[in-house]
């Protein structure tokens, strides 16, 4: 090879070497980082593993809010109105989390299978669905103009 | 009747950009005079009517006009005169019009302090930003038209502005940093005009510098804004969250942090000419990469606006066209574009190459990880979402990289520098760096925290390499004050900008580091201990506000034992919406930040609230200040103005020797 076109090969091997492994390192910490997303129906149907970090959208079931009174303990259930999954949190609740409203949490199974959410997310504006919780209720064959009825039964 | 007028007006501006989209650039090409004269004119009236425009839906809130739709969305009767007028940025229509003036706004500058420039280039840059603009306003009325009527019965009162927006950061954030993004759209409209009429000389990105420095300044801004909103009004204690929507600025940033570099070394030393280039067409890209992402409810966010496909659409074909087009343009004409000089592999050219390559490494794993659950939804119809360790765990270790080049880059020379007499310069900066960041955290708070130590060493690489220079550049001069005086303003720009990166640096490890936080359930009388404070809860009262009810909290705070200060945090329900909202209370200090947010009240009568202790959280909006301000004072150099008079006389020659050879 002439040096001219030495050089050049070098360079190119060199910007080639970086690149792969800059890409590698981020493909690697992307895949140790998705949080997959499960409906109430996924979870009810055991498809999550015990410490798996995840998402689950859903409605917050009405009547079910249980907060301890002498301590930020609180249990409420998500639901898509076909299941329901119990979900337990320490700490202080979003603006907009209520009753009948969308919320996504994150967090994981326990070894005694209780949903522990290390983050609870309600929808920030009114008129908004979260894009998750549309999802599980799709999924599950309720959207939010059948929700109600679907409800009742 | 008036809301019509408002929409009329639009249709004006959007013929009136559809002309100077278009005439002023085939009168370039074919050297029109008559034609290119058109494109100043003609911005002005695409300024004045979307400035019409936009004060119409302004007075249609501030007179409470329910029958137009957009009003009643997003405002009420009861709501504050101040956000009545800002309500017009309060949802999609508005904020697009408001958008889109601020292009308007940029058009007019140029066209105004572009006097110097030749006028051929001129005219490209604003029929570019013309097509641009009439591409914007046909998306509004198309599918967004904020001036929709409610016919035949108007409701009687509006819906209310969301009150999580009813604040002060509402009313300057999102101006702002829409200034900053829109600010990209000139430099990439000169990076087209420069291939449109294939000037890509080092002329070219000195007319463009001044442009990208102070639309960075202001985009700097305008993050920063953003993040502090969040951070006082959100009441989560942090600062910055790897939102969907706050990436696409920093996307945008990151790339403009890298072209006004890449425009430096374009500039003097006439190379990476077509890289400069295809910056300014990613900064841009960026850009509109946002507005995507707000306005096509793609991704769930807390900005998001509320979804329509079309919308989404409609936008994806602007940013296919825009982007498309001008890497096609680019393809096309990149050959064209030679390196005038050759450089040595220590250099500040490489440097400020290194510095470009981490930016936009990092600007594209931040893209990836934002747009990653998208793709992947669409390939396999999983939601999944990433969160902020995959953003940490790639952009720390690119940042502390990038600081350490920021250390050599200025005492590094243009085309070669020999590495002894850069160990000869900076080997006790380095040694003084690293003592200073081991010393400072332990003496300032008394504790030992590894992101602590590297984040003071960085900032003290940054500041003590920046003295260095300043001693070697006035150490020939008769004094040093003279020496002083002698130095550029767009020298001065680059080291305020740099100490702010300084600190950022400090800002963000100690916070990091040293912050508290704390949920906890108190009752009156009861008190709690976090670090060196103690938070005591004398007890609740409500407070009746214009739009709102609520509850106030009444905590003294004491610092090891002495009074400090009292903080009264408040919730609030929202008449019109019955939203309730967390106001939290913040005491605001240099060296930290003390703040309490409220939760909710138990039938026992106590609340539940989260105590934060931030050190230094202040630093990091202060480190954004001096960026900003840095950009701006680089922008306002002399050299440019003394420059453009020059090329006006050497344009002037061309222009009358064109003339005579076409007469």
């Amino acid at each position: 090879m002439k040096p001219h076109r030495r050089k050049r090969f070098g360079i190119i091997l060199f910007i080639a070497t970086g690149l792969s492994v800059a890409v590698g390192l981020t493909l690697y910490a992307l895949s140790q980082n998705i949080d997959l997303f499960f409906t109430p129906t996924q979870v009810a149907a055991g498809e999550v593993q015990v410490g798996q970090r995840i998402r689950i959208g859903g409605m917050v079931k009405e009547g079910s809010i249980d907060s301890a009174e002498d301590s930020l303990k609180v249990r409420f259930a998500a639901t898509d109105y076909v299941n329901d999954v119990v979900i337990n949190y320490e700490g202080i609740l979003p603006d907009l989390f209520r009753e009948g409203q969308g919320v996504v949490v994150e967090g994981s199974l326990d070894s005694a299978g209780l949903f522990q959410a290390s983050r609870v997310l309600a929808k920030h504006d009114e008129n908004y669905m979260s894009v998750e919780v549309k999802a599980a209720l799709d999924a599950a064959g309720a959207s939010t103009e059948n929700y109600s009825t679907l409800a009742e039964n | 009747m008036i809301p019509e007028l408002g929409q009329f007006s639009l249709i004006l501006a959007f013929c009136l950009s559809v002309l100077l989209g278009t005439l002023p650039l085939v009168g370039a090409s074919r050297n029109n005079l008559l034609w290119m004269d058109l494109a100043r004119p003609l911005t002005a009236g695409v300024f004045v009517f979307l400035g019409i425009s936009i004060s119409i839906l302004a007075y249609a809130f501030a007179t409470d006009d329910f029958s137009v739709q957009f009003v009643t969305q997003h405002s009420n009767s009861l709501l504050p005169t101040r956000y009545k007028l800002t309500a017009v940025w309060g949802g999609h229509e508005g904020s697009f019009l408001l958008w889109t003036f601020m292009l308007s706004c940029w058009m007019l500058a140029v066209s105004i302090y572009s006097k110097s420039m030749p006028i051929d280039f001129v005219v490209r840059v604003l029929g570019v930003l013309g097509v641009l603009c009439a591409a914007y306003i046909l998306f509004m009325l198309a599918t967004s038209n904020p001036f929709d009527r409610i016919v035949p019965l108007p409701p009687v009162d509006g819906t209310d502005l969301n009150p999580a927006l009813q604040d002060f950061g509402f009313i300057i954030h999102p101006p702002t940093l829409y200034m900053g993004y829109v600010g990209f759209s000139v430099v990439f409209a000169f990076a087209i005009a420069a291939l449109l009429s294939g000037r890509l000389d080092a002329a070219w990105a000195r007319w463009s510098r001044p442009w990208a420095n102070v639309a960075w300044a202001v985009l700097t801004i305008g993050i920063a804004l953003g993040s502090w909103w969040a951070y006082y009004e959100l009441g989560w204690g942090g600062w910055w969250a790897w939102d969907p929507v706050e990436n696409p600025p920093l996307i945008t940033w990151l790339f403009g942090t890298a072209l006004i570099h890449s425009l430096a070394a374009t500039e003097k030393r006439g190379v990476f000419k077509s890289w400069t280039v295809l910056l300014a067409i990613l900064a841009f890209s960026g850009s509109l990469l946002g507005t995507f992402i707000t306005r096509s409810g793609l991704l769930t966010s807390v900005h998001a606006f509320a979804s329509d496909p079309t919308r989404g659409f409609f936008i994806l074909a602007i940013l296919g066209v825009a982007v498309g087009g001008s890497l096609l343009l680019f393809a096309l004409r990149a050959p064209l574009m030679k390196s005038e000089a050759g450089f040595d592999l220590v250099s500040r050219e490489v440097l400020l190459l290194g510095n470009n390559v981490l930016l936009v490494v990092a600007a594209a794993s931040v893209f990836l990880g934002t747009l990653f659950p998208m793709v992947y939804q669409a390939i396999t119809d999983d939601l999944i979402s990433i969160g902020p360790p995959y953003f940490n765990a790639i952009f720390v270790p690119l940042m502390i990289l990038l600081v350490l080049l920021l250390g050599i880059g200025p005492l590094c020379r243009w085309k070669k520098t020999s590495i002894s007499y850069l160990t000869l310069q900076l080997g006790k900066v380095l040694l003084s760096s690293v003592a200073l960041g081991v010393l400072i955290p332990l003496a300032v708070l008394l504790e030992f925290s590894f992101a602590a130590t590297v984040s003071v060493t960085l900032a003290a690489w940054i500041s003590l390499s920046m003295l260095k220079d300043l001693a070697n550049k006035t150490a020939n001069k008769s004094s040093r004050i003279k020496g002083l005086k002698a130095l550029s303003l767009s020298y001065y720009g680059m080291q305020a900008a740099h100490i702010g990166a300084a600190v950022m640096l400090i800002g963000i490890g100690l916070t990091s580091a040293f912050s508290y936080e704390k949920s906890v359930l108190l009752e009156a009388g009861q008190n709690i201990d976090l670090g060196n404070y103690n938070f005591q809860f004398n007890g609740s009262s409500a407070v009746n506000g214009p739009n709102y009810v609520g509850n106030e909290a009444d905590i003294e705070v004491k610092k090891n034992g002495q009074f400090l200060e009292n903080l009264y945090p408040q919730r609030r329900i929202y008449l019109a919406s019955g939203t309730p909202s967390t106001e939290m209370a913040i005491d605001a200090g240099f060296l930290r930040d003390l703040f309490v947010t409220l939760g909710e009240q138990k039938e026992s009568g106590a609340w539940s609230m989260t105590i934060y202790v931030k050190p230094f959280i202040r630093w990091i909006w202060l480190g954004a200040l001096f960026m900003a301000f840095g950009g701006i004072i680089a922008a306002g150099d002399k050299r440019y103005r003394r420059l453009r008079r020059r090329q006006l006389e050497k344009v002037d020659n061309e222009l009358s020797s064109g003339l005579q050879t076409a007469g």
